[in-house]
């Protein structure tokens, strides 16, 4: 899993079906140290996350798939945490 | 997922059988300010998209989920036409 931060939505009136009612979130992935890090990607969000919040994100895509809770779902990332904080020791 | 801009379509004659009747564009991946970020690719289209449009896609076998049962040898599809996203910095 990896952190993000929730930067923006993204609208779309003709998808696959499987994402009828699923909220996408344009996730920026970041360092341990808030840093960005790649490329913005798009995450289906099952949990309610908001603009500006720091997420666990999954990019793989069964567990994409099992945090939206659909079957052959064609996701390869998700939201799976709100994240409170991150401490690291060193 | 990513989003992406479609830039062109392949057209290809002798393919896989399970490729049969599918689309395959062109896709320019893109960053959140719209601009391009990295390589182009090939992709399936499970979602009736053509030139010009902004898309997103999905990466690995789940591409090939829209087709189920027919198992396609696809690597990236495309799942959604994009009417327009929102980036707040």
């Amino acid at each position: 899993m990896q952190l993000g931060r929730v930067i923006g939505t993204v609208v779309a009136t003709q998808k696959h079906r499987t994402f009828e009612g699923a909220k996408l979130l344009l996730v920026q992935p970041l360092t341990l140290d808030d840093k960005p890090r790649g490329t913005a990607l798009l995450a289906v969000d099952a949990l309610g996350a908001g603009v500006h919040e720091k997420v666990l994100i999954v990019m793989e895509g069964r567990a994409a798939g099992e945090a939206l809770g659909r079957k052959l779902a064609p996701v390869d990332a998700a939201v799976v945490g709100i994240v409170d904080t991150v401490d690291v020791a060193e | 997922m990513q989003l992406a801009r479609v830039i062109g379509d392949v057209v290809v004659t002798r393919k896989d059988e399970n490729l049969i009747g599918l689309k395959l564009l062109v896709l320019q991946p893109l960053a959140a300010d719209g601009s391009a970020a990295g390589r182009t690719l090939v992709a399936v289209d499970a979602a009736g998209a053509g030139v010009g449009e902004t898309v997103f896609f999905v990466r690995g076998k789940e591409a090939s989920f829209p087709f189920y049962p027919q198992e396609v040898p696809a690597d990236a599809g495309v799942v959604g036409i994009v009417d327009h996203w929102d980036v707040e910095e």
